[in-house]
């Protein structure tokens, strides 16, 4: 019990190192497809966040991952913000967002709730294509290379943007590890598990969930933020409807509740769509194949399975 | 146990006029009624006198139709219950309603931590202390799922005591237990009514003639008699009502 966390600090900065180690020997399309992979896999943690601790589906968070792209984009794009300020502007519009939406949306349950974020999500989109004067809405805008610059180094390099990358993954997962691992943490499984019981242990639910919706929210900005940065384009399709299931399905599939799922589920639903598509034009046949088989034999994911059978401890 | 009593006098938890309906349904229907601090209180009454609707009035599950109710000299009737937990009521449910896939020692430490706040190094300490008490300690590793129906209404009751409660409410925490563990309840009970005031809800009149100080009667929705367990067994209207004559 007590050697949980010990060993689990272990696991998860092994996999950081791991990662860091194998930007020396990867070659070049897959060096370039993980620095994408790491920042939607931090998308996918803050998704999980909410979905796979605390137990809230939401069917929108495309638009928090938006609010964090054009949140950057805009602001450097028109206020002349550097790369740093214009990530740290994304992600107090996700804050902001995810903090009003949270206020309302909290007010539902269940699939109420799901409507409720999906529809605001729809709504965030529209606005977009909207205000195209100012986001050129569908064919959404580049993010200048000159711009792409932060302490000096060019983000657009190869290098520098895969460690950019694994440095918000390692970041994301540090901290979601320390708050799984902090009373806090217990305290969103504890809603998940049966929220009227956390109710009647004198716990405020309310706020809990308030605490992870924005948190969630939040995350997903910022790494929302950072792919604009990353690969220089803010656009439409970010906060469209797929965006908000992606994170859904490799928390899904990784196991939700999970603090290596993400990721992996994230690199699976990559090279599986990657693999796929080069074999078949209907590759998208193949990855809901391999999608229904999951859910038949392993409806709690991959590391659902393995903290299942094998590795009680995994958080 | 007779002096504690004395010094702390005082009524813990108090109705006036309290008032539940469903409908046109009176669940509860104008209670008044006292508890004072200390005392060891059975709340009995046929099935759908109102019994689980008044506790759970008491607790905020269920907001009242009218009347109020306090709490140690305070006006709760407006709080949401985790509010009044937080002011040190406690309630285990009556249909078993743990942390199903958590283990047991995490399901009594939630009910630690949460008095504890972010302070207290003692949260595991106070997590196996109240699972001896109840002797459960072994199975601290067990998800709760795997626990017996027995052990999982001791791991409420460990829950309960893990709040360190003033008012612990238990509501029909004999059901479903076979006569032994009965009897180690009954003792539990009454170890524990030394530290904080019980309000028990119980079908069991073996249960209730051991442990109760005090037996509060409801049927449908009103106080039917209130008395020592003699006195409630000498009443010729509850005899009536539901000791069957």
């Amino acid at each position: 019990m007590r050697g949980a966390p010990v060993k689990s600090l272990a696991l998860h900065l092994g996999l950081i190192a791991l990662l860091f180690a194998l930007q020396f020997v990867l070659p070049a399309y897959h060096h370039g497809n993980l620095a994408r992979i790491m920042v939607m896999a931090a998308y996918a943690m803050g998704y999980n966040l909410m979905f796979g601790y605390t137990g809230l589906l939401s069917l929108g968070h495309a638009m928090f991952f938006a609010a964090g792209m054009y949140g950057m984009g805009l602001s450097v794009q028109y206020l002349g913000l550097s790369a740093g300020s214009g990530f740290l502007a994304g992600v107090a519009a996700a804050f902001a967002l995810s903090l009003g939406v949270a206020l309302l949306a909290l007010r539902t349950s269940g699939v109420a709730f799901m409507i409720v974020t999906l529809m605001f999500a729809q709504a965030l989109y529209l606005a977009i294509l909207h205000f195209a004067p100012w986001t050129r809405g569908d064919e959404g805008f580049v993010i200048p290379r000159a711009a792409r610059v932060f302490l000096g180094l060019d983000l657009a390099d190869p290098t520098i943007r895969y460690g950019a990358a694994l440095t918000l993954f390692a970041l994301v997962m540090l901290a979601m590890l320390c708050l799984v691992h902090a009373r806090e943490g217990r305290v969103l499984v504890a809603i998940r598990e049966n929220e009227p019981r956390a109710e009647m242990l004198g716990y405020d639910t309310w706020r809990h969930k308030l605490f992870a919706v924005t948190a969630s929210g939040t995350i997903s900005g910022a790494a929302g933020a950072a792919y604009g940065l990353l690969f220089g384009y803010v656009g439409a399709a970010f906060a469209q409807v797929p965006y908000s299931i992606f994170p859904l399905l490799w928390v899904l599939l990784g196991g939700a509740g999970t603090l290596i799922g993400p990721f992996i589920g994230t690199l699976f639903m990559f090279y599986l769509i990657d693999i796929a598509s080069g074999m078949t034009d209907a590759y998208m046949l193949a990855v809901g194949v391999a999608l229904l088989l999951l859910t038949l034999f392993a409806p709690r994911g991959i590391m659902g399975v393995i903290r299942e059978r094998w590795v009680r401890w995994l958080p | 146990m007779v002096a504690v009593k004395a010094l702390n006098g005082g009524d813990l938890v108090t109705t006036r006029g309290l008032c539940r309906h469903f409908g046109g349904i009176r669940a509860v229907d104008g209670v008044d009624f006292a508890l004072p601090e200390g005392e060891l209180r059975a709340l009995i009454g046929p099935n759908g006198a109102g019994k689980t609707t008044f506790v759970s009035l008491l607790c905020g599950r269920l907001r009242p139709s009218g009347g109020a109710i306090t709490f140690a000299g305070e006006d709760v009737t407006a709080l949401p219950a985790h509010e009044r937990i937080r002011r040190g009521m406690a309630y285990t449910f009556q249909i078993t309603s743990v942390f199903a896939n958590l283990t047991v020692r995490e399901n009594v430490a939630l009910a630690v931590q949460r008095r504890l706040g972010q302070g207290g190094g003692t949260l595991g300490a106070e997590t196996e202390g109240a699972l001896a008490r109840v002797g459960l300690l072994e199975r601290a590793d067990q998800p709760a799922r795997d626990l017996a129906y027995g052990h999982q209404r001791l791991l409420e009751i460990a829950m309960g005591l893990g709040q360190k409660p003033r008012l612990l409410i238990l509501d029909e925490p004999t059901q479903g237990l076979s006569e032994g563990e009965i009897a180690d309840f009954i003792t539990l009970i009454r170890e524990v009514s030394r530290e904080m005031t019980i309000l028990l809800i119980e079908h069991n009149m073996g249960v209730v003639m051991a442990l109760a100080e005090r037996i509060t009667v409801l049927d449908a929705g009103r106080i039917l008699a209130e008395g020592s367990p003699e006195e409630i067994r000498a009443n010729r209207e509850v005899q009536a009502a539901y000791l069957g004559g």
